[in-house]
């Protein structure tokens, strides 16, 4: 479950106020509105990149307000994607695993795994330089979902997309989230995609969320 | 009759466009002719250089002991301070290219000072501070008798000389690399379990290898033609504490032009040798 109470966040000269919203367990909400009325400065806070300037942020009920980002177990995948460029894509999938201290064998069997479900088996030993954009996607993808975090964040992740590849995607995205459980916000501005993907959207209007 | 008055007119025209169109020629003989003034300034330069030592007199100049020493003390001290600046610039550059912080532009400043600072002036400021008493505390004197180190008119002087300037050099080529590596795929990481610590050791320091040699090489060129500092830091003692730069004044100073020469093109090798790697990697010195 995400909780956002009230919250005030500030950057630069951009504040947003009052920010309410809630996403219950296991649901893939969609928030969507105009480009630069703050939706990724809510998602970046979420996931603690961004500093909260009053407010909380509750996930599955716990105050991680001022956790680090590392501690809140919370997948994220930018606009950009971010993808690490010296690491394979193997690397990307082993890389949360690691950093936990997994088993060598745990590793190996999780990366397979995930490989195997997002389809990108064939791309482990590769670097990620010729990556097409849906093989890019499905690598953030399973990167934010290897450490099986409880919530996760997908900043447009389908906006840079032909619409081939976009209608493969969100029957990938809309099939792992379900098998994982794992509650998703996904920031859009695609009305389609949101209907296809969320069970519940919210709009981001004059500084308040709304729900749709 | 009308067709053929349109036909006239276009031909009319192509013909006007052709009289009237402008040539890219002028463009190319001027600035084409600015930049090869420059470059043939350097030319001319190492071929005088070359055209004045004979091989002979380069070969005996070479295998002077006191040159010798000089040019192991050069490339022992460059490389010293070149791993030191590459220590300090790493994570300097990563701080003022990542992080908004009180004090981040007189800190910007003061590390460009040493750039922009007479090079006598920075050997003087040296001198000054280990000889400065600070409440009957003098760090010459520290080193010198409490850990049987001195540092004044040693070796390790050249050393400090030498980093004080090329570090310097160092911070600004790690800042530009650092500022060209995206820091959303260390937000990534952070989010992936990475303390901020990892996210640079794991993340951001991989990448900015390129940056890091060119860095280095940077500041190891900026060490070897160091003079100023030195002189008045370190001084140029035969045998103790002279490199190749003050070989080429101490040379001139006793009238033996031929060995200044010779040590002179020593140091154009080496320096051709460091913008090559410069060049393979890709960087550029422009950075």
């Amino acid at each position: 479950m995400i909780e956002l109470q009230n919250l005030t966040i500030r950057a630069g000269l951009f504040v947003l106020e009052g920010i309410d919203l809630q996403v219950e367990t296991g649901c893939y909400a969609a928030l969507m509105g105009k480009t630069g009325r703050g939706k990724t400065t809510i998602l970046e806070a979420i996931g603690g990149l961004r500093r909260v300037e009053s407010g909380h942020i509750l996930i599955h009920k716990t105050d991680v307000t001022d956790w680090s980002p590392a501690d809140r177990e919370v997948g994220y995948v930018p606009q950009d994607l971010a993808l690490f460029p010296t690491f394979s894509v193997k690397q990307h999938l082993e890389f949360a695993l690691r950093l936990r201290h997994w088993s060598h064998e745990r590793i190996e069997s999780r990366s397979c795994e995930l490989a195997s479900q997002l389809g990108i088996t064939h791309l482990l030993d590769r670097g990620i330089e010729g990556l097409s954009g849906g093989e890019s996607q499905r690598v953030a993808l399973g990167r934010a979902l290897s450490f099986n975090p409880s919530v996760l964040l997908l900043d447009e992740p389908l906006s840079a997309l032909d619409s081939a590849t976009r209608n493969e995607m969100q029957v990938l995205l809309k099939a792992v989230t379900q098998e994982t459980g794992v509650t998703t916000l996904h920031i859009t501005h695609n009305q389609d995609e949101a209907d296809a993907l969320a069970d519940c959207s919210f709009e981001l209007q004059d500084g308040q969320v709304l729900q749709c | 009759m009308t067709d053929q008055t349109n036909s006239s007119t276009a031909s009319e025209h192509r013909i006007e466009l052709k009289q009237t169109r402008r040539s890219d020629t002028p463009f190319f003989v001027v600035m084409g002719g600015i930049s090869s003034c420059f470059v043939l300034l350097i030319v001319l330069l190492l071929l005088a250089d070359l055209r004045f030592a004979s091989l002979a007199e380069f070969k005996a100049a070479l295998f002077k002991p006191e040159i010798r020493f000089a040019f192991q003390l050069t490339i022992l001290s460059c490389t010293a301070a070149a791993l030191l600046s590459i220590w300090v610039a790493t994570p300097l550059g990563y701080l003022l290219a990542r992080y908004r912080f009180p004090g981040r532009t007189l800190v910007d400043t003061i590390v460009d000072i040493p750039i922009v600072l007479p090079p006598l002036v920075l050997g003087l400021s040296l001198l000054i501070l280990f000889h400065q008493p600070f409440f009957g505390w003098e760090i010459e004197e520290w080193f010198r008798d409490d850990l049987g180190f001195p540092i004044t008119y040693r070796w390790p002087a050249v050393v400090l000389a030498q980093f004080s300037v090329a570090c310097a050099f160092a911070v600004r080529t790690m800042r530009v690399t650092f500022d060209q590596i995206d820091p959303r795929a260390e937000d990534v990481a952070r989010t992936l379990g990475c303390t901020r610590g990892q996210a640079f050791l794991q993340i951001a320091l991989p990448q900015a290898w390129r940056g890091m040699i060119a860095a280095t090489t940077i500041a190891w060129a900026r060490a070897l033609g160091e003079f100023g500092p030195i002189l008045v830091f370190a001084g140029a003692t035969r045998m103790r504490t002279e490199v190749l730069s003050t070989t080429v004044f101490l040379e001139l100073s006793i009238g033996n032009l031929d060995a200044a020469v010779a040590v002179s093109l020593l140091m154009v090798a080496m320096a051709v040798v460091v913008l090559v790697v410069l060049r393979l990697l890709g960087t550029g010195l422009t950075s």
